[in-house]
């Protein structure tokens, strides 16, 4: 894909309206990127700008709360102030609201990794230069859509034992009588099967609708940019305006939910089945 | 729109967006391991410590605080049973002092009525003693005048001259005698 002619950026043309050459529409190449370093089609080893921007935002998030929380002060300052906001956000308004305060406090830095990790990655759609949400690559919150269930699918086994979790994942209620078997294979395959993947799909879908929507109006805005299409051009370029704060909106919405939804799972794996 | 269609369609065979490559995912792995290893194993518990301690001395505010409004409590109360005694004092003493007062007054009256009584009893003792001397002395004298006058108003009558003179001496001598004796 090393000559492919749609890694060249729609900017980098000088594709117009009316210049008798086509839209340039965002696709599925659009998430696709030459490597930095390696080669994709080679051994497989390769370096491209999503890796960047993942060990980058996972510096940035380290850095961040170094920065606040690595000498804490009794009497918080600007920046430990801020920090200690956004974990208390996750700890007492996701973790504790979800599990519990007792039960909860184990799992609290797994949740608080999540969150900023998830919304630093969202992030870095709308921040100029990089400009392409990592959690758009489907790998990122497969990886950790796994890690959560491997999480809670262990801690039902540890839990419940064997009998207990394989209740649990399936719901097992003697009061449904003859549809029991129905319910269970429902219950066993949407517990076990649809939820990990949804829960990365949710992620990775609004990330890439988002990171989309956000390129096609970029796109469009230069693209028109002649003759009649500037009025339309201007249009578009105020929906990239709009759809960046959206997206911003869009982010930390998504990386909660996220979070959320995790926080759910080890609940569930915690509860007691009736 | 159906060449667009093959061209997504050979996209997607050459890249399904739904299945994850592995340098990726090894990546993302690694790449949260940072952020989770960091906040999990140093920074968090950091954090939570000096959250405990700032708690503590929230709590240790308090706490004070409330020890200070129970002591203040107490003096007060303390100060307000004294006052109350120091009333309860007062009118206390007010009344003794009323009421030996009253005592003295009492007594002071009944002395007085004493000496006023004595003092007159003993006037009148003296003015009985000086009557009955004025009396027995005035009665003597009344004799006396009266003898006088007698002896005079007899004397006159009498041309005896020289009866006359011996009766006025006489008499003269008799008071004279009287005289010496009293004296």
């Amino acid at each position: 894909m090393s000559a492919d002619p749609t890694q060249v950026l729609a900017f980098e043309t000088d594709c117009h309206l009316f210049d008798g050459c086509g839209f340039p529409a965002p696709g599925l190449h659009s998430f696709l990127f030459e490597p930095l370093l390696g080669d994709a089609d080679g051994n497989g080893l390769y370096f491209n700008k999503p890796m960047l921007l993942a060990l980058l935002g996972s510096i940035i998030v380290v850095g961040f709360f170094w920065a606040a929380f690595a000498r804490p002060k009794l009497i918080p300052g600007k920046l430990q102030m801020v920090a200690e906001a956004g974990y208390d956000f996750v700890r007492r308004g996701i973790v504790y609201e979800t599990i519990g305060k007792k039960e909860g406090e184990k799992y609290v830095p797994f949740a608080v990794s999540l969150f900023f990790f998830i919304w630093m990655m969202n992030l870095w759609s709308i921040i100029p230069v990089a400009a392409f949400p990592v959690t758009s690559i489907i790998a990122y919150p497969a990886i950790l859509a796994l890690l959560v269930y491997i999480t809670w699918v262990s801690l039902t086994f540890k839990r419940h034992g064997f009998v207990g979790a394989f209740k649990n994942f399936t719901g097992y209620d003697k009061s449904l009588g003859p549809v029991l078997p129905l319910a269970m294979t429902i219950e066993f395959f949407s517990n076990l099967v649809v939820r990990p993947f949804t829960h990365a799909v949710r992620l990775f879908a609004n990330m890439f609708a988002g990171h989309t929507l956000l390129l096609l109006f970029t796109i469009a805005s230069w693209y028109m940019l002649n003759g009649i299409g500037i009025a339309y051009s201007a249009v578009s370029f105020v929906m990239v305006i709009v759809m960046t704060a959206f997206e911003l909106f869009i982010q930390a919405v998504q990386a909660y939910v996220f979070v959320l939804l995790t926080c759910t799972f080890i609940q569930g794996a915690l509860a007691e089945h009736h | 729109m159906t060449s667009a269609l093959v061209f997504l369609a050979a996209e997607g065979e050459k890249e399904n967006p739904l299945i994850p490559p592995w340098p990726e995912v090894v990546i993302g792995l690694i790449a949260f391991v940072i952020v989770f290893g960091f906040l999990a194993k140093k920074l968090l518990p950091t954090i939570n410590k000096v959250l405990e301690e700032r708690r503590e001395a929230i709590e240790g505010g308090i706490e004070k605080a409330e020890a200070a409004q129970t002591e203040a409590q107490s003096v007060l109360e303390q100060y307000k049973a004294q006052l109350a005694e120091a009333r309860h004092e007062a009118a206390r003493l007010r009344q003794e002092a009323q009421e030996q007062g009253a005592t003295l007054i009492a007594e002071m009256r009944a002395e007085g009525q004493r000496q006023r009584e004595e003092i007159v009893a003993a006037g009148h003792t003296q003015i009985e003693a000086d009557r009955k001397a004025a009396s027995s002395a005035l009665r003597q004298d009344v004799g006396k005048l009266a003898t006088v006058l007698a002896g005079k108003l007899v004397g006159e009558s009498l041309e005896d001259h020289a009866r006359q003179s011996r009766v006025i001496d006489r008499f003269l001598d008799e008071l004279e005698e009287k005289a010496e004796a009293s004296r």
